[in-house]
This record gives C-alpha cells, structure tokens and sequence, in this order.
C-alpha cells in the first residue's frame, strides 16, 4: 500500500511495485488465454458464420420475387435522392458527383446497418442463444459478411459510374482492399460493445439511431468535409475527418478511386491499432459475460 | 483410474431477476430503476457422472433442473462452482435449433448441424442417414416453411438424434411426430442412450421413463439436491413425494 513519508508525501512501498507486476502480469495471461480462445473459436465456427451469411442471403432472395434487385436499387435510389439535396437546394458538387456520393452512401450503409443490427443481435437470436452454446461474436462476424457482401454488389454500381464518367485511375484503387479491411475491423469493433450493452439496456437501439443519424450528417456522404467546412475552418475540417474513423476512411477511398491521391497513411494506422485494441476489449467483455446474456434475455 | 465423464462440484446458477435498464427510466425518474434482485436457482450441487452411465433429473417445476441441464450444456456459467467434462462434447438435444424456414430441409440440416459444432465433412457423412430417418423423401429439396409440424419435428429430431456426440443431455425430449414416428424416434433414443459409451443426463416427468433408462437418479428439491443414487432407490421416494 501506498504510504506517507515525513514530509507527507506518498511513497511507492515494494510491495506496490509487487502488486502491480503481478496485476499487469495477470491481465496480459488472461488476455492471452482470451486471444487462444478467438482464433479457435473463429476457426471453430467460421463454416457456420458463411453458412449463415448465405443461408440468410438466400432466405432474403427467396423471400420476394426479384428482391435481389434492391441490392442495387436501394443504393441506386439513394444516390438520386442525395445528389438531389446536395446539387439543387444545397448547390453543392463535386467532380464525378454520383460517384462521390456512391463511395460515401456504401462505406456509411455497411457500418450503420451491421452496427444497428448488432445492438439487438442478442435478443433476435434468442432461439440459437437459449439452446446451444455459441460464440456469441459469431454474430457480429454473421452481420459483417451480410453487409459487406451487399456493400461489394452495390460497389459495382461505382465501378459502372466510373466507367460511365470516365474516371481516371492508378495503382491507388489498391488501397480499397485495406480500407474495406480497416472498415470491417472499426465495425467489428465498436458492434462487439453494442452487442454487450445492448443486452442489458433496452432503449440502446434509440440512442444508436440518432447517433448514427449524427455521424451520417457529420461524416460527408453528400459533401466534402476537406472543401466545404475547410473553407471556414481547417482544425474543424481536420477533427471531423481524423476523429471519425468511417469520415477517414470514405475521404480516403474517395481519394485514390477518384482523385488519385495518397490516403492519410498515419491517421489510417493510429485508427487501425485504436481498432484492434477496441475489438480486443470487445471481445473480452463478451467473452467474460456472455452467457449471462441468455439469464437476461 | 478416474473414469468420470461429468463433474459438478458445488455449483451455483442465479438468475438476475431483473428487465432490461431503460436509459431514459434511469435519467428520468431514477428512483424506478430497481435494485438488480437474485433468485438462486441452484443452491450448490455436487455430483459425479460415470462414463456410459444414464443420470435421470426429477423434481417438481422450478427446482432447477433445465437451468442445471444447460450449464452442463456450456448455454451459460455456473455463478459459482465448476463444471468438468473431461474434455467430452457434450449436446443438449434441442430439437429445430437454428431453422431457417426459407431454406430447404437439406440447407437446414447443414446449418443445424454446423451450429451443434460439427464440421462440414461430418454432417456429409451423415446427410443420407438424417434424411432417410425423417421420412421427408422429396421434401427435404423444399423450403421447411412448406412443411407440417409433425414433418418439422421429424427433421429436427433426426438432425440431433444422427448427430451422436460423447455426451447427450435430454430435456423431456424422448420421441416426437405421428404415433408411427413417436414408436421409431423412442426406440431410436433408446438406443442412443443406452449405447455402452455415451453418458446420458435425462430430465423428465415421466417416472416411467426413467425407470426404464436410468442407472441413476439425482432429485432436484429447491435447487438443491434431496437425494442422490440408484434408480430403485430414488423413484420411489421421489413418487411418495409427489404423490
């Protein structure tokens, strides 16, 4: 224990130095113990997870007639309706406008749907909870492979547009792979601590909504951060691409498919060890809590 | 040697008694927010399973029988106490586990399976066997929102019955569909339980049954064991209980 010295002042005994090596110690074991148990976990269970996905994929298809349309369609739509508000009454555009908003509306509907839809995975698969014992980060991944498959169909869309405006292109595009990567990863991340609280706080759902309502009109889908708040204040401009992991992210992927310019290398890598220390974290509580889970739902 | 499949050794379940927080109730009028209360539905059993032995759990509703049931199944963690299976798999026989009612019965057995933790190759192996024990013929190619209730349980049954793992624990699950399939899925059971080497733990009602199947039988009395040991001795004091 800490103790005073004759001047009052608070010394460090020994034994603090002790506790604390051995606190340190402990936590990184169990980190360690935690990590084992995600890789075999994921390996255990990542036939079921593509399984799902498609078997979801499917079910969705064989739900209506034609309903894989939408895919495409709600995207398309989407872009029409936003190209809309930002060209004629917010007079606001961009090179390749349809493109922009594309690149935007795709990374934006990938993190807010799979993010949504974790805040109540839980309690929706209530019948595979209560009956058998199943990793419950299967879930995040399950959402993450639903959604990024419909965010791949709906970049083709992109892909059309930039050949239809004739974009010009070079090695950069490469760069798309580790952004979806770093997308996928701030997703996981952030879903795996909305999928915990979200089974003990009932209106979690609410407060996600108009977050993600905030972060959607603070993220620039419809317009450029860097030249219309930039315009009034750069620090601001910076803040609100640098301090949002998914505003950096479409920045860059806007960056080197239509500018052919370099990403923001630093920023992309502190967000992405910020991400693997969230998604550890994640884990971990639900890992530690999980099947209290089925207790309460 | 030990040669115990399943150790439980002074375990303790509760259960929070309590409906999720609202953030806007606790913001508004904290007061309303109540105490999380705890309602302890197993109050520190011991016991030991031999493998290929058939462990019966009886006690009148709510003494906790499902809820021990389920920790052994690793659905959720003992609040104190340890569960051990020696490194047996172990499942809890739930019929219709994951269904997808858009997919076919064929998909179904796949995504099933593959949720009770078996691999791809596994389920191949058995698909032949789970779909000719169903008696689905050409159904099994059609979506299970085509099917009847008693062709649904009938798939459902056959998936967990076909796919054997070390440990099976039954929950007054024995037989299921029309009077032919209820004859057929009984005796598969049967089998399946009274095989040399697998453990069984089964909770029912139905003296009767367990009877008929167990070695052993543990009476759950208020979350804590009232007695433990041969069939023929615990039975019947369990039905004078009850009676």
């Amino acid at each position: 224990m800490p103790y005073l010295d004759k001047e009052g002042l608070k010394k460090t005994s020994f034994g603090d130095i002790i506790s604390m090596y051995m606190f340190v110690k402990l936590y990184l074991f169990e980190s360690e113990f935690f990590m084992k148990r995600f890789i075999d976990d994921i390996k255990k269970f990542w036939n079921y997870t593509i399984f799902s996905t498609k078997a979801d994929l499917k079910a969705e298809v064989a739900g209506s007639y034609l309903s894989w349309i939408w895919w495409f369609l709600d995207p398309l739509l989407y872009m029409l309706v936003y190209s809309f508000v930002a060209v004629v009454v917010f007079g606001s555009s961009e090179p390749y406008f349809p493109v922009f908003v594309f690149i935007g509306l795709n990374s934006w509907q990938f993190f807010s749907k799979t993010v949504k839809a974790n805040v109540t995975i839980v309690t929706r698969k209530k019948g595979i909870v209560t009956k058998v014992y199943i990793p419950k980060f299967t879930f995040i991944l399950e959402q993450i492979c639903l959604y990024g498959f419909k965010m791949l169909v709906s970049f083709l869309l992109t892909v059309g547009f930039m050949i239809f405006y004739k974009v010009p292109v070079d090695f950069r595009v490469l760069w798309m792979i580790p952004l979806w990567i770093e997308l996928a990863l701030i997703t996981f991340a952030i879903s795996t601590f909305l999928l915990h609280f979200g089974v003990f706080v009932e209106d979690l759902s609410n407060i996600v909504t108009v977050v993600l309502q905030l972060g959607f009109y603070m993220s620039g889908i419809f317009y450029n951060i860097e030249t219309r708040i930039g315009r009034k204040s750069e620090l601001i401009a910076s803040i609100l691409t640098k301090c949002n992991p998914v505003a950096l992210i479409m920045s860059d992927m806007r960056n080197v498919l239509i500018y052919q310019k370099d990403p923001h290398y630093l920023a992309l890598a502190i967000w992405f060890l910020v991400g693997l220390a969230l998604a550890a974290i994640g884990v971990k509580i639900i890992y530690k809590h999980e099947n209290s889970y089925v207790k309460i739902i | 040697m030990n040669d115990s499949a399943i150790s439980v050794k002074d375990v303790k379940i509760r259960y929070r008694c309590i409906n999720k927080i609202s953030m806007l109730k606790a913001i508004l009028s904290p007061k309303s927010v109540k105490k999380t209360e705890y309602f302890e539905a197993v109050k520190g059993v011991s016991f030991e399973v031999e493998k290929g032995k058939i462990l019966g759990i009886v006690g009148k509703n709510g003494s906790g029988k499902s809820t021990l049931l389920r920790a052994i199944a690793g659905i959720f963690c003992p609040d104190e106490g340890s569960i051990d299976l020696h490194g047996n798999n172990v499942s809890l026989l739930s019929i219709g586990v994951g269904f997808q009612t858009m997919l076919t019965g064929r998909e179904n057995i796949y995504l099933s399976g593959m949720l009770l933790g078996f691999s791809r190759e596994q389920i191949d192996e058995k698909l032949e066997e789970i779909i000719e024990f169903s008696e689905l013929g050409d159904f099994i190619d059609r979506p299970v929102k085509t099917y009847s209730s008693g062709m649904h349980s009938k798939l459902a049954f056959s998936i967990t019955a076909i796919l054997e793992t070390e440990i099976m624990l039954i929950d007054e699950v024995l037989s299921v569909g029309d009077a032919k399939f209820k004859r057929k899925s009984y005796a598969k059971m049967k089998s399946l339980i009274e095989c040399a080497d697998r453990t069984v733990i089964i909770v029912s009602h139905s003296s009767d049954t367990l009877q008929k199947l167990c070695d052993n039988i543990l009476w759950l009395h208020d979350g804590e064991i009232k007695m433990i040991g041969a069939t023929s001795e615990v039975l019947p004091e369990y039905d004078k209980f009850m009676s």
